[in-house]
């Protein structure tokens, strides 16, 4: 049996411990043993991201000590992945096991998609879905192709959502326009962010989505806290819960 | 920053782009009618692109091109000059902004010339040029409809291809009734760019000079290629007998048919049409007239030093990358207090001075979307991720950030420190009057509700989970 490393990002295990549970069902569903180490706490991210190199190194170096021995490291979030495997070069590298860490750690669709060849999934999820493309998993993992780039159009949420009986994904003008989240953004550009925010979401509304869904839970924390505030029809959910109960109501 | 950068070329000292940001957005409606004219831009350039086989192909030529060319640019330097030498123009070279301005202004000064016109040029605008002559006793006359719009408004432009993006076509209106002596509300396009039309006409009739930036430098030829639509440059440069081509040391390509891969992105990525209007190759001047070009470094031999910052150099001017630009679209050019705004001026401003231009680099989600956009492969939001580490480094974080960050650095490193703060906090923010939950303290908290704060965690609700299954 398939054997991963499970990396939960900080804000999950402390504010979207569901969208953990999710995670674990979803890939134990599809026959993989989860692993979770206690002992991990959080990517380096926000400290990275705001240049603060030093304070994210011991954080990359303990996560090269939890995570070394697993052969995939799954994780239900692109940012926090892309932060393994295009940024902490600067920490590891040539430290044994680093250059199997990164190729091996990946997001959760990404993991169903290349690693276990799915999708077949059983699954009904009769609702209208908009999909937000996280920056990240989108730009640094290629999740998708992305409306900027020539290539040819592929895009691996997508794939598995469409397996979903019932699952409408509507159309949105701005297909993968950036959230305004962006880590420490959120707070430093509030205006700016919150402005973003909500145009994301009226791009959802007019396109006649009930259900915004991503896999990063960061960006749809921060369209929420919009969402709640403006009491806005509209509710957001983590890719993974998506495909749990999917799958659960088949 | 409070107002924009004036025209006499002084930017205010230290830019705080997250609050000259807040100001723009405050007027919600013109806020998002920038943000849809910038993304209509964006649109026409994705259709453009689309129609162009191997677009990305394409941008690996080019940037194969601009890496092969910087690695060797004084050679092809040399070249260059040697080349134009032979062809009758004369070459100056500028080690920087003052240089260019002395040389440009001895030109001038040596000839008895008072009247300049000048097409648009993002390196004047770099060394402040305009203001610098007409302390002189130049009159200065910039011939490109936008930036003569912004220059009568004594602004600098807000966006590098589209100087006056920022404007709605009313305040032209009123702009020209008072400038130009059109009728009081006339706001009709048509109208006030024949009014324009009229009024540029005089002043190239007049004109004993004209000033034009460029392009493309051909190091085999020792020709230089600008690219306008208005065709100002062309009528800048034949109307008058003296002719002045003021560029960068990095607008250097190896040989002619690099422009075949050049001129195919630039103006697909800028406006989204296929080709500039006008694109005028100078070899030498003509043949009663005279030819300077003017070269100049001004810190980009610094930057090509820096291995991090390098690819940077290679940038078009495209604009692209502003188009796409999330943040700068909903906060408008002047917000970033630097002469080339967006993604690409948030790397290079900083470059010129750290100090000033600190909040640059974080004022992006760091989406990537320039990154992907831009027709040179410039790795923009890699760079400036780059930049807030150097920031870091030299000490030019705000204390209270650095002091965020550290603390939260030493939390994460220990499981248990860590859960005891989440505990605490999952706690502690529920338990909060909301008064003081959303505080002034609390930047989230302003438009945004707070995430919830779950009574249990992952780890506590992985335990049940493990231990039923
Ligand atoms: S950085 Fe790239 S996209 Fe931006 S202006 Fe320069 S060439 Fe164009």
């Amino acid at each position: 049996m398939l054997t991963v490393g499970l990396f939960i990002p900080c804000y999950i295990e402390q504010l979207y411990p569901e969208v953990g549970l999710a995670t674990v069902r979803v890939l134990e569903r599809h026959g993989v043993r989860v692993e979770y180490p206690e002992d991990q706490t959080c990517c380096g991210q926000p400290m990275s991201n705001t240049g603060c190199t030093e304070e994210a190194r011991p954080l990359a170096e303990k996560f090269l000590r939890l995570f070394r021995g697993y052969e995939h490291v799954v994780a239900p979030s692109g940012s926090c992945v892309s932060m393994v495997r295009n940024h902490y070069d600067g920490f590891l590298a040539g430290q044994p096991g680093f250059d199997h860490l990164k190729r091996s750690t990946w997001e959760l669709c990404e993991f169903l998609v290349d690693v276990l060849k799915l999708p077949r999934l059983e699954g009904a999820f009769p609702h209208k879905v908009g999909l937000h493309q996280s920056c990240h998993g989108l730009r640094e993992l290629r999740l998708g192709s992305g409306s900027e780039r020539r290539v040819a159009p592929f895009n691996k949420v997508q794939l598995l959502l469409s397996e979903l009986r019932g699952l409408q994904l509507v159309e949105l003008a701005r297909q993968d326009e950036c959230c305004g989240f962006g880590g420490t953004f959120a707070v430093q550009e509030e205006a700016v962010s919150c402005m973003m925010g909500r145009d994301r979401l009226a791009d959802h509304e007019r396109a006649g989505a009930e259900i915004v869904t991503g896999v990063d839970m960061s960006c749809l924390m921060h369209l929420d806290g919009l969402i709640r505030r403006e009491r806005r029809p509209l509710q957001v959910l983590h890719v993974a819960q998506l495909l749990d109960r999917a799958e659960a109501a088949a | 920053m409070s107002a924009p950068p004036s025209a006499t070329g002084e930017l205010e000292r230290t830019v705080d782009h997250a609050a000259a940001a807040a100001r723009f957005v405050a007027d919600d409606a013109k806020a998002h009618w920038h943000d849809q004219a910038l993304w209509w831009v964006r649109k026409k350039r994705d259709a453009a692109s689309a129609a162009v086989p191997d677009w990305e192909a394409l941008r690996d030529a080019a940037a194969g091109l601009k890496a092969h060319t910087l690695s060797r640019l004084g050679d092809y330097l040399d070249e260059f000059a040697r080349n134009a030498e032979a062809r009758g123009a004369h070459v100056h070279f500028a080690r920087d902004a003052a240089e260019h301005n002395a040389i440009v202004h001895g030109i001038l000064q040596e000839r008895g010339i008072t009247r300049l016109v000048k097409s648009k040029s993002m390196l004047t605008e770099e060394c402040h040029l305009n203001p610098y002559l007409e302390a002189r006793g130049v009159t200065v006359t910039d011939t490109d409809l936008g930036e003569r719009i912004v220059q009568l408004r004594h602004e600098p432009p807000s966006h590098i291809v589209l100087p006056a993006i920022h404007l709605k076509k009313e305040e032209i209106g009123e702009l020209f009734h008072r400038e130009l002596g059109t009728a009081e509300g006339a706001s009709d396009p048509k109208v006030l760019t024949e009014a324009a039309r009229q009024h540029l006409r005089q002043r190239f009739l007049e004109a004993e000079a004209g000033l034009t930036g460029v392009n493309f430098a051909i190091a085999e030829t020792g020709g230089v290629v600008v690219c306008t639509n208005e065709g100002n440059a062309d009528m800048g440069s034949t109307l008058p007998r003296v002719h002045i081509a003021c560029m960068g040391v990095e607008k250097l390509v190896p040989r002619r048919e690099d422009l075949a891969v050049f001129l195919r992105l630039l103006a697909r990525s800028a406006t989204g049409q296929p080709v500039t209007t006008y694109t005028t190759h100078f070899h030498g001047p003509r043949p009663d007239g005279e030819l300077h070009i003017v070269v100049v470094d001004n810190g980009r031999s610094r930057q090509l030093a820096d291995p991090v910052f390098r690819r940077s150099l290679s940038c078009i001017r495209c604009g692209a990358c502003m188009n796409t630009c999330p943040v700068f679209r909903r906060s408008g050019g002047y917000s970033y207090g630097y002469i080339v705004p967006g993604p690409i001026g948030s790397i290079l401003g900083p470059a010129r001075d750290p100090a000033g231009h600190r909040t640059l680099p974080f004022a992006s989600s760091l989406c990537g979307s320039c990154s992907d956009v831009c027709p040179v492969r410039i790795d923009l939001h890699h760079e400036l991720w780059a930049w807030r580490k150097e920031l870091v480094k030299r000490g030019l974080l705000p204390w209270r950030k650095r002091a965020a960050m550290k603390l939260a650095g030493a939390v994460l490193r220990f499981a248990w420190l860590y859960r005891l703060a989440g505990w605490v906090a999952r706690r502690l923010v529920p338990a909060l009057p909301r008064r003081l939950a959303y505080g002034r303290w609390n930047a989230w908290g302003r438009q945004r509700e707070l995430p919830p704060m779950p009574r249990q965690t992952f780890r506590q609700l992985y335990r049940s989970h493990r231990d039923r299954s």
